[in-house]
């Protein structure tokens, strides 16, 4: 099972944290700090696999982006790669070809996105279109909410009941 | 009311507004986040549930990458999650499921929440709430929904129905009675067709089993028919996950699944799949030669292919190969042996430590030297990691692998020469501790320790500081096999002493104090017909501190003959004459003086406790040089008896202490242990507590002394008794014919070192590797002929030193009820005794239908779960009361018997849970008689 799932710039910012084991916020913060002391100083064309206190961390980097997923030391570190790909392959057909600002700027998508990938550490979907349909589902849904609610006269109309 | 609400919401800043400020910001970042956050707490009161919402957002985007505290948001989250808008609802979905934990105090209140939700005919609403309760289930939650989760179980809409069975898993583990009620429908769904289910179910069954396989081996038929039918490759790796937990269990269901794996391993072109299947062979499958060939055949491709995950991998693979087909190494050794000077830092530690895996005692100094060499060359890190588990495979289980000690003290010598070593204090123990054990290695020890003190440029290096006070221990306490211990004297005194830390320094003095009435004492003793150990008891009480050593007479008076016939060679090579002796008083008295005022007490107490020996002894040195022997008879015969006092003190062996030697002091009368010791942490706080090295080793210096240390005397006594005169005889004539001939090859190997200064490049390195690899060739296969004539040395062991104190891991009594729950339902349960043939006639019936037939997947699915109907349709009546079941257990008198065992689960729940928790443990024991694996595999 996944333990957690990193998103580290290449300079060391977070892009995105999400843990499917307990940490608490302090140990978070040191994990980060370890790992991307890690990840980060190693160098291109080494592989993508690192022992870390007694758990292996898969990253693979994808432009400026490293993308960590912690796993137990028995578990399949190809396939771990394969999902983090998989889930590149997602965000790049969501978002068309995705770069580092859409997901600053999208960071509640990007999540709703692994969500759909990923439920308690493990794969549930491994089909991109099933992905990008459920997603688009659900942005419809939020969308149409937000219209009968957002626009200004609503605010107005209930401001002045 | 309103009035403020329309500002809020018209002029709230969006999440992108704070993401922009955030990078635009000119404050600083803590003080735009600190600013940011004090907004969110005004807007998270807002009654507009957008409002609230949006702010919600903000906080969950500051927490979760800027790691700012939450938790003050629990409620609004809560108030936003019973929004009937779905983006509100989604929003706090994804803010719970980030901050909530067991701990958080509002957790009760969201079960409702999260039901209301589960029951929602949108699928998207089930889907959130299950990835929250995926998260954040605890005991409570588990419990309260698992009726919820049961029924989606079975969902016809499989994007739900996947994600509850994903879920189950956390709430299996969390509360293991909900086992009892999905484990059925959870095993139905292995015959789903929909492939995402499936991966799910598989999925949830790879962590049961890895937790306890032995539960899961009933279902070995459905997941081996997976295993045949499957196409997709995410499902087949889950499956041999399961197998590789399964097949050791049952060496029948080993041999049947050898073949489909092997059918993969040669048919998929996926390489997650093909390791997975490598990884199934090599740590599951091991005893099947033919299936382990073609493993190792696939992982020698991984290891000449370029990517360097597929190196690294086939590189984990073949360690664990290693432990039991070392052939698969040594097929491979000259990628292994290259991969040392790869230019990935992982991959090198991995091909090192499966270096490491091939040691045997034959091959340790071939590999060691081929190690060393490439540590000369290595970055500072790697090489002291080769150093570092070269001394952690030598030293393993006592020296165990080690034949040649004289060959090991020398490496030892040598790698702390090694510019980057930062290994001393791990070298300075094992040349103690060597000492110690072995009494044949010690002439060559006080060699190595003499080339290392001798040596000024050493002082420099604080790393070395450790091995070096190693070296000055060894050399005083075994000065009687130095050579020349004049040269040793000049050695300890050098002034580049200077350098080193305090306590080392008292090391020195201390071993120069031995070596000087080693000296001394040879000198004296020489050409004279020595006193007859008698004169030991004949000296006044005042002066003897040895009252105490008294139970080694015999033992010392072997020694002295010992030393006896050393002195005739040591005396050959470097004669101690009155002049040198003088000399050397001399230069104590110079090096020493200044070491009076030391701000060290320790130093201080050493050089005060050597130069008064000197003052002592010095005067009636010089005179009978003057005068000769006549004159000064009767005032020499007393210098002489103090002489040979010291010396006899010096001359005890120290041996190693027992890790529980402590145990065995019988507690002194009005010595009270227990006493709270509490209020000395107040006064001593600020004080370090000293050194450790001092406790382990039976701290010699001051043992010798004071000659308080009774405790630890009496145990080396013990010690000694045993295995003392069976080995000193044939030990005493070893050291002399191995005395010219190591120290001689010794040398030669040093002399072929490169120089530590010389540091070739990594293109260099890379040219070396393949000499390496062919200097090694041969090496690297165990040798069967012995290489060395002389058998292997005593090493001392001390019997309670091997048996390292492992604390038992008791299983989490979590796992146990939940792997015990499982068998539970796999099992049948115990209405049905599973020894008695009536009672079990259906059920065995059917198994065996299904085993023939098993191309039916209707009726397998039936069978295989639950096996009777009895129990099925018990569950459906629980289903319909709910918690009620709990409290009518059908099997009471099983209860009465399991009290006792329920007094250890001591567990604040209701009585109801109790005991189903007991009835979860009770099949323990039940099915460990009963083979249970369908024929159907075998």
């Amino acid at each position: 099972m996944i333990h957690f799932v990193l998103l580290i710039s290449r300079q060391g910012k977070v892009r995105l944290t999400k843990w499917y084991s307990t940490y608490s916020q302090k140990e978070r913060t040191k994990v980060i700090r370890e790992l991307s002391g890690v990840i980060l100083t190693r160098g291109p064309k080494l592989c993508n696999f690192v022992e870390w206190r007694g758990l292996k961390v898969v990253y693979k980097r994808y432009a400026s982006l490293y993308f960590c997923m912690c796993i137990d030391p028995d578990g399949n570190e190809l396939e771990i790669l394969e999902i983090i790909h998989h889930y590149v392959e997602v965000l790049d057909r969501y978002f068309g070809s995705v770069c580092e600002l859409d997901l600053i700027y999208n960071f509640h998508k990007a999540y709703y996105i692994l969500d759909e990938i990923l439920i308690s550490g493990e794969l549930q979907e491994p089909g991109k279109r099933t992905i990008v349909r459920a997603v688009a589902a659900q942005d419809s849904l939020v969308e149409t909410v937000k219209e009968q609610t957002g626009s200004i006269s609503t605010i107005i109309a209930q401001a002045s009941k | 009311m309103s009035g403020p609400s329309l500002m809020d919401s018209l002029f709230q800043p969006s999440l992108e507004d704070l993401i922009k400020g955030l990078r635009q910001q000119l404050i600083g970042e803590q003080a735009f986040i600190s600013k940011s956050l004090e907004e969110i707490r005004k807007e998270i009161k807002s009654t507009d549930l957008s409002t609230k919402s949006t702010a919600l957002l903000k906080l969950s985007y500051l927490s979760n990458l800027h790691f700012q505290d939450m938790s003050f948001a629990a409620f609004p989250a809560l108030e936003v999650l019973s929004s009937p808008r779905f983006s509100h609802k989604k929003i706090a979905y994804h803010a719970i499921s980030l901050s909530f934990h067991d701990s958080t105090p509002v957790l009760l209140l969201i079960t409702n929440h999260l039901r209301k939700d589960l029951n929602s005919t949108n699928e998207f609403e089930v889907s959130l709430s299950l990835q929250c309760l995926s998260r954040i289930a605890n005991v409570d939650l588990a419990r309260d929904l698992t009726p919820e989760v049961f029924a989606l179980l079975s969902s016809n809409k499989f994007y739900v129905r996947k994600r509850a069975v994903a879920v189950v898993l956390r709430v299996f583990e969390k509360y293991p009675d909900s086992v009892r009620v999905c484990f059925k429908r959870l095993v139905e769904n292995l015959e789903n067709s929909d492939p995402q289910v499936l991966s799910a179910v598989v999925g949830v069954f790879s962590e049961l089993a890895c937790k306890d396989p032995r539960s899961y081996l009933p279902l070995a038929p459905e997941f081996y028919k997976i295993l045949v039918d499957s196409k997709n490759n995410w499902i087949s790796i889950k499956v041999l996950k399961i197998f590789s937990k399964l097949a050791p269990l049952e060496p029948r269901l080993a041999k049947r699944v050898v073949e489909p794996i092997c059918d993969l391993m040669r048919n998929t072109g996926a390489k997650s799949l093909l390791f997975e299947c490598i990884r199934t062979v090599v740590t599951s499958l091991s005893e099947n030669e033919s299936a382990v060939r073609l493993a190792v055949g696939k992982v020698r491709e991984f290891l000449e292919d370029e990517d360097p995950n597929l190196k690294y991998l086939g590189l984990q693979a073949l360690r664990i190969v290693a432990e039991k087909h070392l052939w698969a190494v040594s097929e491979n050794k000259e990628v292994v042996i290259k991969s040392l000077s790869d230019a990935d830092p992982n991959i090198k530690i991995e091909s090192l430590r499966l270096v490491m895996a091939m040691v045997s005692e034959h091959n340790v100094s071939e590999i060691s030297r081929v190690l060393v060499n490439y540590a000369i060359k290595s970055d500072p890190v790697f090489c002291n990691e080769i150093l570092g588990s070269i001394l952690s495979t030598c030293s393993r289980n006592l020296y165990e692998i080690i034949v040649d000690f004289d060959w090991y003290v020398s490496l030892l010598g040598e790698m702390s020469r090694i510019a980057h070593c930062q290994m001393g204090d791990e070298i300075e123990n094992q040349l103690i501790d060597i000492g110690l054990r072995v009494k044949d290695v010690r002439p060559e020890l006080v060699r190595v320790a003499r080339d290392l003190l001798i040596d000024p440029a050493l002082l420099g290096n604080s790393f070395l500081h450790g091995v070096l006070s190693g070296a000055a221990w060894a050399s005083g306490e075994y000065v009687e096999f130095s050579r020349n211990p004049l040269e040793l004297m000049e050695a300890l005194l050098q002034p580049r002493t200077s350098l080193l830390p305090p306590p080392i320094r008292a090391i020195y003095i201390q071993a120069a104090f031995k070596v000087l009435v080693f000296c001394l004492h040879t000198c004296f003793m020489r050409g004279k017909s020595i006193a007859p150990s008698a004169s030991l008891d004949n000296l006044p009480a005042g002066v003897s501190a040895s009252a105490s050593y008294e139970s080694f007479d015999d033992f010392s008076v072997e020694n002295g003959a010992d030393v006896a016939v050393v002195h005739g060679q040591t005396c050959a090579s470097a004669p101690i004459t009155k002049e040198s002796i003088v000399n050397i008083l001399n230069m104590v008295e110079l090096a020493l003086g200044p070491l009076l005022g030391s701000h060290d007490v320790e130093v201080q107490e050493r050089a005060r406790n050597l130069l008064g020996f000197v003052d002592l002894t010095k005067p009636e040195i010089l005179n009978s040089s003057i005068h000769e022997k006549r004159d000064s008879e009767g005032k020499r015969v007393e210098s002489s008896k103090i002489i040979k006092l010291m010396h006899d003190a010096f001359s005890k062996e120290l041996g190693p202490v027992s890790l529980s030697a402590q145990g065995k002091v019988s507690l002194p009368d009005g010595l009270v242990l227990k006493e709270n010791l509490g209020d000395l942490e107040m006064i001593c706080g600020d004080i370090e507590p000293p050194s450790s090295n001092s406790f382990s080793f039976g701290s010699p210096y001051e043992e010798e002394k004071d000659g308080l240390s009774f405790s630890n005397l009496q145990i080396r006594d013990d010690n000694e008794q045993s295995n003392e005169s069976t080995s000193l005889l044939a030990a005493h004539r070893k050291r002399h014919g191995l005395y010219y001939l190591s120290s001689g090859k010794s040398e030669m190997i040093s002399n072929d070192y490169p120089p530590a200064s010389d540091h070739t490049l990594q293109g260099d390195i890379n040219d070396n590797a393949d000499d390496l690899v062919k200097l090694t060739a041969e090496s690297l296969i165990p040798k069967r002929k012995p290489k060395h004539g002389k058998p292997r040395p005593v090493v001392v062991k001390l019997d309670e030193v091997d048996e390292k104190p492992v604390a038992m891991k008791q299983p989490e009594s979590r796992d146990d009820s939940l792997s015990g729950a499982v068998r539970d339902v796999l099992f049948g349960s115990e209405d049905i005794p599973p020894t008695s043939s009536q009672s079990n006639l259906s059920n065995s019936s059917k198994r065996k239908g299904k085993e023939k037939q098993h191309t039916d997947p209707h009726t397998e699915s039936k069978v295989s779960a639950v096996g009777d109907g009895n129990s099925s349709s018990r569950r459906r009546k629980d289903r319909s009361q709910g918690k009620e079941r709990r409290h009518r257990s059908p099997r009471k008198k099983n209860d009465e018997e399991r009290k006792d065992a329920d007094q250890k689960e001591k567990k604040k729940s209701s009585g109801g849970r109790h005991k189903s928790r007991q009835r979860a443990e009770e099949p323990l024991k039940v099915p460990a008689q009963t083979p249970v694996i369908p024929d159907f595999l075998l």
